[in-house]
This record gives structure tokens, sequence and C-alpha cells, in this order.
């Protein structure tokens, strides 16, 4: 079978709900972290599919795919530099010691 | 079935593959490798897709720097042949069912759409078309959201120096 929009569909979809399984069964901010990537790029890799078979000769898709890069290098810089420091003063990375803010 | 689908299985394996091992791992190294390779196969399914500006900027950003970051963060606030503590098997069914149900209603939601294309094929994309229209500002032009990545990039940066910066010693009182 010919891959097309639909194979590129099922593998962002599967892609897209290991990233979910993976955010909420880790309790390690930096595996969370790994899923929340995994999230990301279904949604870009969904983009680019809809970029090339749904309007070819448009770039409208691509552009959002660059921006959603761009953003995310910087929410990941961000997400490190806070797990950093909370490693500093907890001594752990795991989201149940860092329950101050919580209420 | 000709060489370009055996590349499309194989990268698509190589991408599902590597994401169910990255999420599933309890070593969290290793978990950061298979995310590498995950990500790589990313990079391929552009390349595949004729989408080679994407496919750079993919393998430069997140190859080369979202990845390598969390590695040193990875060593910097683990300790060595540390494992993860496995999630609590509640949790992991309970997340597994809603995960697989959400899956099953959306894969039956594109199964059932006729996406219809709306577009003709045009010129095929060059880096200098992308580039003059990232930068145009005329109408479909993006020169605004350029910039405002652009500042929000600043500022994420400044953001980071300021949150990871070592507090000073505790003789100076905190204003």
């Amino acid at each position: 079978m010919q891959p097309g929009l639909f194979h590129i569909l099922f593998i962002s979809t599967t892609l897209f709900f290991l990233g979910v399984y993976g955010f909420f069964t880790r309790r390690n901010l930096i595996t969370m972290l790994m899923s929340l990537e995994l999230i990301l790029n279904s949604v870009n890799l969904n983009f680019i599919a809809f970029n090339k078979y749904l309007w070819p000769g448009q770039m409208e898709g691509l552009f959002f795919t660059v921006f959603i890069i761009a953003i995310a290098a910087a929410e990941a810089a961000v997400a490190i530099a806070i797990i950093i420091n909370l490693y500093r003063s907890h001594r752990s990375i795991d989201v149940e010691s860092a329950e101050e803010m919580k209420y | 079935m000709d060489g370009s689908t055996i590349i499309f299985y194989l990268l698509a394996g190589m991408t599902l593959g590597c994401g169910f091992l990255s999420v599933l791992t309890r070593q969290i190294f290793r978990a950061a490798i298979y995310l590498l390779f995950a990500l790589i196969g990313i990079a391929g399914l552009y390349f595949w897709m004729n989408y080679e500006f994407i496919a750079a900027v993919q393998i430069v950003v997140y190859v080369g720097g979202i990845v390598v970051l969390i590695i040193f963060s990875i060593f910097l606030t683990q300790q060595a042949g540390d494992t993860l503590a496995s999630p609590k098997l509640g949790r992991a069914l309970f997340s597994g069912l809603a995960v697989f149900c959400a899956f099953a209603f959306t894969m039956l939601q594109i199964w059932q759409d006729g996406f219809v294309k709306a577009g003709t094929a045009g010129e095929p994309l060059t880096v200098r078309k992308i580039g003059e229209k990232m930068l145009s500002t005329e109408e479909g032009g993006y020169a605004l959201p350029f910039e405002v990545i652009s500042m929000l990039l600043l500022a994420a940066m400044v953001g980071c120096i300021v949150i990871a910066l070592r507090q000073k010693p505790e003789t100076e009182e905190i204003k």
C-alpha cells in the first residue's frame, strides 16, 4: 500500500498518545519534558503532512512548524533552567518533591 | 512495493519503536538516547516528504540542541546507574487505558474523514522562497511573527540566565 496522508497521521497520532502516556506515568521532570517533546513533534508532523497532501504549493504548515520548533526550543531551555534550580534547592527532580507551590 | 515505500516503513518503524522505548524504559539516559533516534526518524520522514528545510531545522534544533541539553541536565541531576521508579500499577493501567481509548477514537475519526485536497501543486519549495516569505511585510508575509519569535527567544535566554543564577551566599540580605 502506497504510504500517504493516513499513514503519516497514524504515526503522528501514535507519537502524540505515547507522549501523553509518558506525561501521565513519569514522575521525573526530565522524562516528562521528553514526553512533551514527543507531543510537539507529532504536531509538527501533522502540519507538514497536511501542507504536503492537502495544500501543496502553499507554505502555511511549514511556517507553523518552524515557529513551533523555535518556541519548543525556548520552552525546553527555560524548563531545564527551572529543573536545575529545583535540583539545587531540593536535591531531587521528582514532581512529588516540589509541592511547595501547590496550595 | 518500491524503494520509497520501504524507506517510509523503515523510518516509521524506527520512529515509533524508539518513541515506545523512550516512554517505557526505566533508565533515564537510555530514554534520552531513544528520544534522539525518534527525532532523527521524524527528520527522515520530513526528508521523505521532500521538506528538506524542515528536516535540516529539525536535526539542528532538536538533535543538536534540545537532546544535548537534556543529556547535560541528566548528567547534572541524576546519579549514574539510577533507575527510575516504575509507575504505580493503577496509574499505569488507567493512563494506558485512557490513552488507548483516545487513540482508537482519534484513529476512527481520521479513518472516516475523507480529507479533501484543496490546493493545486505549485512549484517546489525552495529555501529562497521560504526566506522571502518569512521576511516579507506584504499580505501573507511572516515578518511580524518572525520578530515576535526573536523577542521570545531573547526573553527566554535572559529568563534562563536569571533562573539558573546561583543565589548569593546568606550573608547578603535578599531584597
